[in-house]
């Protein structure tokens, strides 16, 4: 069942949009709009439909028209022309006072720089919605506490958004649109102002949130990754207009023009992965300062037989043996050279994961990463191997050191 | 020669001040006002207060104000100065300079903050209000002194209208300023969640723009303070009326006293509202 359906949904910003509407039923391009009458087309003649409950993605780069698309759904920018069904009607015609119960009620939106108010505590920034609705005190504090232990930040209640980290901001951003119980939430680049492990966090969080609430969720992004990792449906978006609209797989399988089919280039090129693309983080100890004791103690917690050793610059030095090491703890030695094995199987960060197949499955220890003058970046083994070449996505950003 | 006469801009203005007279009921109804809040409201009051009791309650609330950041400048400011002005014998004319400067001020944010946010709502308001700021900031300040005398006679009335006039521009202005620096985001977040425009200005723009806001409206005390000596010359009383006096009778050490109770009053008025601004803040 469709939650929304948008038909034909036109926004041209400029003095005299009906004209520019005449010539864009006249099949004339955005550029040579702008060129006859100095008007710009933000978006042109969209139609699709979201499902209840998906995850609906619109993605295109910027300039796409993809942001102003979302702020017509909730009409934060009026159309010039077209509808949005929600329930019934059609929100480019309800009157203001109807369109804020509907903000209030059945619309959340997520902002890509968070739109937190700053002189408002966290608790007070997810009660906003609420405190406009006239929700009293109690049951207020109630829904805003709920909304915050979903996403994990109980505790800070009582701090202002400039002492929490972004993705902690965006978190608030979030719990500030889940307090209202909204049916849709509208989240405009919500996760892209967020550094790349962050982001990852946040977009598990979202598909975990999704299983357990079911919302309709119409999600902006410039990043293909990001909208084939969460979406259900694809939009992708060109010049104020809808290019293709189809699951991740058709979009990737099937794309609808050059334009798309240049997008899902990229994707397959960043399929063929490297060394640095699948290593994780090792454990290490540091010859300078740690003896054996401290190496033993790093492996039993971590529960591995060997760990590597480097030097101060974090430059590889060799690897040591459980046994070796608990010998030497034993017999009371404390300096870890002596014990260090230097024949360890080294790659370089750039190796193709392909040539690292064979190295894997002979190599007894997992395989060092080097850089630079030999600095360790990261270690590789063998089921992370198996999992790159099998097809399914390895995410490079758990295996920065 | 004459191809060009003179154009008559003066006569026109004049002449449209003796027609503003006529308003006659509104004119007794302003100078009532003003009269009320700058004698009977600020200046009844200070003056019940003996100045020791008057200097320590100001010097505490300044305490009060840096206790967090354990920087006693401001209240030792305060106490110092105050005792000083005291002593030169300046404290009935400091607290008729006060009543005027406080009712101007008072004024000011009265008409001026609602004006900002008007401002800040309409591009055309915008247009039409700025270019009367910059006439009403540049014109001498003297000049308004006549029509203050035609319509309100002298005193402290026509000293606080003069000041009202010269001295609000900042509060406009920068209340208009506050408000539209509000990122936008911010202000889609508040729409996004169904507030009324109501909702918005008191909840988010208003509080975003608080901390521009005060600083038009130290901006205003300073310049309202910067008129009572002008307004001396139609016959406000105060502080203004000692320096006038002294630069009539070229007598230096009366004029060095009274100039130095206005220069320590303005320092004073000035630290007071920027540290409750950055308080606030």
């Amino acid at each position: 069942m469709s939650k929304i359906k948008v038909e034909s949904l036109t926004k041209v910003f400029g003095k005299h949009p009906k004209r520019a509407l005449k010539l864009l039923d006249n099949e004339k391009t955005k550029d040579e709009i702008l060129e006859e009458t100095g008007m710009t087309v933000g978006v042109n003649q969209a139609s699709f439909e979201v499902k209840e409950s998906e995850i609906f993605v619109i993605m295109g780069l910027s300039g796409s028209g993809k942001s102003t698309l979302v702020r017509l759904l909730n009409r934060l920018i009026d159309p010039t022309d077209g509808s949005v069904w929600v329930d019934g009607k059609d929100l480019a015609k309800v009157s203001d006072q109807e369109l804020r119960t509907v903000r209030r009620e059945k619309m959340s939106m997520v902002f890509q720089k968070f739109g937190l108010f700053p002189f408002r505590t966290i608790q007070s920034n997810v009660e906003y919605g609420l405190e406009v609705q006239g929700v009293d005190k109690k049951a207020r504090a109630e829904k805003a506490s709920e909304s915050l232990k979903l996403v994990g930040l109980q505790g800070y209640e009582d701090k202002y958004p400039d002492e929490l980290s972004g993705g902690m901001q965006q978190r608030v951003g979030l719990a500030r649109a889940l307090a209202n119980d909204p049916d849709i939430l509208l989240m405009d680049e919500a996760f892209s102002a967020l550094d790349p492990l962050i982001r990852k966090d946040m977009q598990d969080e979202l598909l975990d949130l999704q299983e357990s609430m079911k919302k309709t969720i119409v999600f902006i992004t410039h990043d293909l990754d990001e909208a084939l990792r969460i979406g259900d449906r694809i939009t992708i978006m060109k010049d104020g207009s809808i290019v293709q609209i189809g699951t991740p797989e058709e979009i990737l399988s099937n794309p609808a023009n050059e334009y798309v089919e240049r997008f899902v280039e990229d994707v397959d090129r960043s399929k063929v992965f490297t060394a640095e693309n699948i290593m994780i983080r090792p454990e290490t100890v540091n010859v300078e300062k740690d003896g054996p004791r401290v190496a033993l103690q790093r492996m039993k917690k971590a529960g591995i037989s060997s760990i590597y050793v480097t030097g101060q610059q974090k430059q590889l030095i060799g690897i040591v043996d459980v046994d070796d090491v608990s010998q030497a703890v034993k017999d009371g030695l404390s300096d870890l050279r002596p014990l260090v094995r230097k024949d360890v199987p080294t790659v370089d960060a750039d190796t193709p994961v392909h040539d690292l197949l064979d190295l894997s499955s002979t190599a007894p220890v997992p395989i060092a990463v080097t850089g630079e003058n030999r600095k360790l970046k990261g270690i590789v083994i063998r089921s992370n191997v198996l999992t790159a070449l099998s097809g399914n996505e390895v995410n490079s950003d758990e295996s920065i050191s | 020669m004459n191809l060009f006469p003179k154009i008559p801009v003066g006569e026109w203005v004049e002449a449209f001040v003796e027609w503003l007279k006529n308003a006659e009921a509104i004119i007794g109804a302003l100078r009532a006002i003003i009269g009320f809040f700058a004698e009977d409201v600020f200046l009844a009051f200070f003056v019940m207060i003996p100045p020791i009791v008057f200097i320590l309650a100001l010097t505490a609330i300044a305490f009060l104000l840096v206790r967090k950041q354990k920087q006693y400048g401001l209240p030792i400011l305060v106490l110092v100065g105050l005792l000083f002005i005291e002593n030169l014998e300046y404290w009935d004319d400091l607290l008729i300079t006060l009543s005027l400067v406080l009712t101007a001020t008072l004024i000011s944010v009265v008409i001026g903050i609602p004006l900002g946010v008007w401002m800040a709502k309409s591009n055309t308001v915008q247009r039409l209000v700025t270019p009367v700021l910059d006439f009403m900031q540049t014109m001498p300040a003297f000049v308004y002194l006549i029509p203050a005398v035609a319509f309100f006679g002298i005193g402290i009335v026509p000293g606080v209208v003069a000041s009202v006039i010269f001295a609000m521009p900042p509060t406009v202005r920068l209340t208009n300023l506050g408000i539209r620096q509000v990122p936008t985001e911010i202000i889609e977040a508040s729409e996004a969640y169904g507030s009324t425009p109501r909702q918005k200005l008191f909840k988010v723009q208003l509080p975003m723009a608080k901390t521009t806001m005060m600083a038009g409206v130290n901006q205003t005390i300073m310049l309202a303070l910067s008129m009572v000596v002008i307004a001396a010359m139609i016959g406000t009383d105060g502080i203004g009326r000692q320096v006038y006096y002294a630069v009539g009778r070229n007598d230096i050490a009366m004029g060095f006293e009274a100039g130095i109770c206005l220069v320590i009053l303005a320092i004073i008025l000035d630290r007071l509202t920027q540290t409750i601004n950055q308080k606030t803040a």
